[in-house]
């Protein structure tokens, strides 16, 4: 069972900037929680507070009921998977060198299996893309390494930061699919940044839409729909159905 | 442990004017240093050899940079002895003022010169050696001619149409130029700095009119020039005399002796003559040397070489001269990349750290990388002759001063190659829960390698040039022969060190272009 996450009263500033302001949420084991809104909005702050990344200020997060400053940063993180916008991996190592950090880390497991089941569970097998270089994969193989590499040493929660944001549609959608059946082979919590409503919708139980470091609501996507509690998120939600619309019309 | 040891040296009894050669080994060797300049390497070399008859062990360590390096080392006891003249302690090192009887009475100026250093610096002029080599004010005959001149004071009065070309030595010190054109109201077109070395061919080529010679220098002659008397007596008297340190004075009273015994024997005659077969002929300071002393009446029994004249072959090429000369070449070039391994590798061990610890402090950073660039800012002779009085002369500080200035550009690669380190990848590991000294291991550094190991490679050419200069402080390599060619005017042996020097930093250059190739990660080789 993985574990459930929480964030109380969180308020988190840089010098001036107040980047988040009296956040408090609550992600139920197993279930994934999108954080949605614009740039600055404090999404991705919140995210790296679940890994201490971000030190808040004012506030308490919990992992599995633990405030996490009783958790030592380094081990925290080494159980907890991390996917950015770019991939983040290590150029000058192979994709399966990359993808067997965290095990490395934590020694323990062999490290090379639990690297080439990880690149399986993603589409990309070890066999043809493990001797490889970052660089000689596509951006949306890529963006799996880099979610292989975030579930190798079997963590059981994963913090994705614009994880899918920066490919093109088609890769785009064949690394949403990837990650629909992972969330079904495998039990994680998660929290996804992203700016687009549309994945959201696809990929959260729940979406925190995020506004000058608040959460304006949270809820599911059609609590929201149905009752949206600020004219930001019907704004927001509005916006994206009329491009739906454009789409699914022309 | 950095300044020479005194050997509490075996008493020298009483009757120590010569003390038995079986106890010589028990002593330290006399360090006996010159300037670099021919006449300076000769009288050094005589001094050399009348204590190497008198039983002493000696070190010889020619052509240390300037005035300024040769006192240092004497005063902090580097050093021993070397050839010295009474105006240039006068003006240069004691900076006192030359009074009228001092220019009319060369024992007044010596008297004076004595006394202070003494009482100043502990160290001892021993009694002139008999002649004086002042500065000459040379034109080319054509042109003392043309403007009719005989003396400094026909000069004054002559248009400023005329060029000089002085040594920065004349350029810079008040016994020099500045006091000299305000003694005489000189008026001069152009006044251009030039090497000791050049000077004379600048002259004969006509690219200047007038230069700084020394009264007693071989090339006078030979370009036929006309030195113009000094009529207002402007020069203090230039005496030479040896110029011995506080110790050997104290510790050893029989080299004091063998010393002495060449006092008022040479002339200015002679010196010229002599000057001029090491700076015209070419022959060797040491053959030279011996046949000056046996001139001098001072042959060394059973000498038979000493009376000899010396021949006059003329001159070799340069390529017979480079072949003979390979042997010593090779063994130069050993102790150059010596040097330059030491500094570089202790620079690396310095610098990489250095910015590792500062790279994620902007202000530091930049603070750090500005101290260093003050170090690389410091000429290398002045850098070399501060260090005297803590390092003393050789190996030790040449190696300090290439370290300092290695430290800029391996400091300033690393800290450029960390900072463009993929910063996603860098989060990334971060957030994985690397360490920060796996981050660095795993990632940061190799990311930056290429980037430090281009600046390594530019601190290794860099360190490969200025390694010449080591030779200025008795530090050896292939600045040797660059310094003693330049002092005695003889290019074969400048280009015997230069052109070594000159194909290891292309050697080094290439090797480390290898090593380059071999660390650069694959993933940006593949490109």
């Amino acid at each position: 069972m993985p574990p459930g996450l929480s964030a109380t009263g969180v308020t988190h500033r840089y010098g001036s900037v107040t980047a988040l302001d009296d956040v408090s949420v609550t992600i139920p084991a197993g279930t994934l929680l999108a954080l949605v809104g614009e740039s600055g909005s404090g999404k991705t702050s919140l995210l790296r507070c679940f890994n201490r990344m971000v030190e808040p200020a004012v506030g308490v997060i919990h992992v599995d009921g633990t405030d996490v400053r009783a958790i030592d940063a380094v081990s925290l993180r080494r159980r907890t998977g991390y996917v950015p916008q770019a991939g983040g991996l290590l150029p000058h190592w192979t994709i399966a060198r990359n993808v067997a950090l965290v095990p490395r880390l934590t020694g323990g497991v062999d490290a090379d299996a639990a690297a080439t089941a990880a690149l399986e569970r993603c589409g990309l097998p070890a066999s043809r893309f493990g001797a490889r270089f970052p660089h000689e994969l596509s951006g949306g193989q890529r963006q799996r390494a880099a979610l292989a590499r975030a579930l190798a040493a079997s963590q059981e929660v994963l913090l994705l930061d614009e994880s899918f944001s920066a490919l093109d549609a088609i890769s785009r959608h064949e690394l949403l699919d990837v990650f629909l059946t992972l969330r079904r082979e495998v039990a994680f919590t998660a929290v996804l940044v992203t700016h687009d409503l549309g994945e959201a919708a696809q990929l959260a139980d729940t979406i925190a839409v995020m506004r000058a470091g608040r959460i304006e609501q949270h809820g599911t996507l059609a609590a929201l729909r149905d009752a949206p509690a600020t004219p930001y998120v019907a704004a927001l939600l509005h916006r994206a159905q009329a491009a739906a619309q454009v789409l699914s019309s022309s | 442990m950095l300044l020479p040891v005194t050997i509490a040296a075996p008493i020298v009894t009483s009757a120590g004017a010569q003390a038995s050669s079986d106890t010589s080994h028990l002593r330290r060797a006399i360090v006996v240093a010159s300037k670099p300049f021919g006449e300076s390497y000769l009288l050094a070399e005589m001094f050399a050899q009348l204590l190497e008859r008198a039983g002493r062990r000696v070190e010889r360590k020619p052509g240390l940079g300037a005035t300024e390096v040769a006192f240092r080392a004497l005063r902090s006891g580097a050093i021993d002895v070397y050839p010295e003249y009474v105006g240039t302690g006068l003006v240069a090192i004691l900076g006192d003022t030359v009074t009228a009887a001092m220019r009319s009475d060369p024992r007044i100026a010596f008297a004076q010169v004595a006394t202070d250093s003494r009482t100043r610096f502990g160290v001892h002029w021993l009694p002139p050696l008999g002649f004086q080599n002042g500065y000459a004010i040379a034109v080319r005959r054509a042109v003392a001619t043309q403007y009719h001149l005989r003396t400094l004071s026909d000069l004054a009065a002559s248009p400023a149409r005329l060029v000089a070309g002085f040594t920065s030595d004349f350029i810079g010190r008040n016994d020099g130029w500045p006091g000299l054109r305000d003694a005489y109201g000189l008026r001069l077109r152009d006044v251009r700095p030039l090497a000791p070395a050049v000077k004379y061919e600048a002259i004969a080529r006509r690219a200047v009119d007038i230069i700084d010679g020394y009264a007693t220098d071989g090339l006078l002659a030979k370009y036929d020039l006309v030195t113009l008397e000094d009529d207002r007596h402007f020069f203090p008297p230039y005496e030479a005399a040896a110029l011995a340190s506080a110790h050997l004075m104290r510790d050893d009273p029989g080299a004091i002796a063998a010393l002495t015994a060449l006092s008022g024997r040479l002339t200015e005659t002679r010196m010229r003559e002599w000057n001029h077969a090491i700076e015209v002929d070419g022959r060797a300071v040491p053959d030279v040397a011996r046949a000056a002393l046996a001139a001098a009446g001072l042959a060394a029994d059973g000498d038979t070489s000493a009376t000899t004249r010396l021949g006059t072959t003329p001159r070799e090429g340069f390529w017979p001269f480079f072949v003979a000369r390979r042997a010593e070449t090779l063994r130069l070039a050993g102790e150059h990349m010596r040097l330059v391994l030491i500094a570089l590798c202790l620079a690396i061990l310095v610098a990489v750290p250095l910015a590792l610890a500062v790279v994620s402090q902007p202000r530091t950073a930049e603070a750090v990388l500005q101290a260093l660039g003050v170090v690389q800012t410091i000429p290398g002779l002045a850098l070399l002759a501060f260090m005297i009085p803590f390092l003393g002369i050789g190996t030790l500080p040449a190696i300090v001063a290439l370290w300092g200035y290695a430290l800029l550009p391996i400091a300033r690669s690393t800290i450029a190659g960390l900072r463009i380190a993929d910063p996603d990848a860098l989060a990334a590991v971060d957030a994985m829960g690397a360490t920060p000294r796996q981050a660095l291991l795993w990632v940061r550094l190799p990311l930056a390698a290429p980037i430090v190991l281009s600046g390594i490679r530019t601190a290794a050419v860099l360190t490969v040039g200025t390694a010449t200069l080591a030779a200025f402080i008795g530090g050896g390599g292939l600045g040797e022969p660059i310094v003693t060619g330049l002092g005695l005017a003889d290019m074969r042996l400048v280009l015997s060190g230069a052109i070594p020097a000159a194909v290891l930093a292309i050697a080094v250059d290439a090797l480390l272009a290898l090593v380059e190739r071999a660390v650069v990660p694959r993933h940006l080789r593949a490109r």
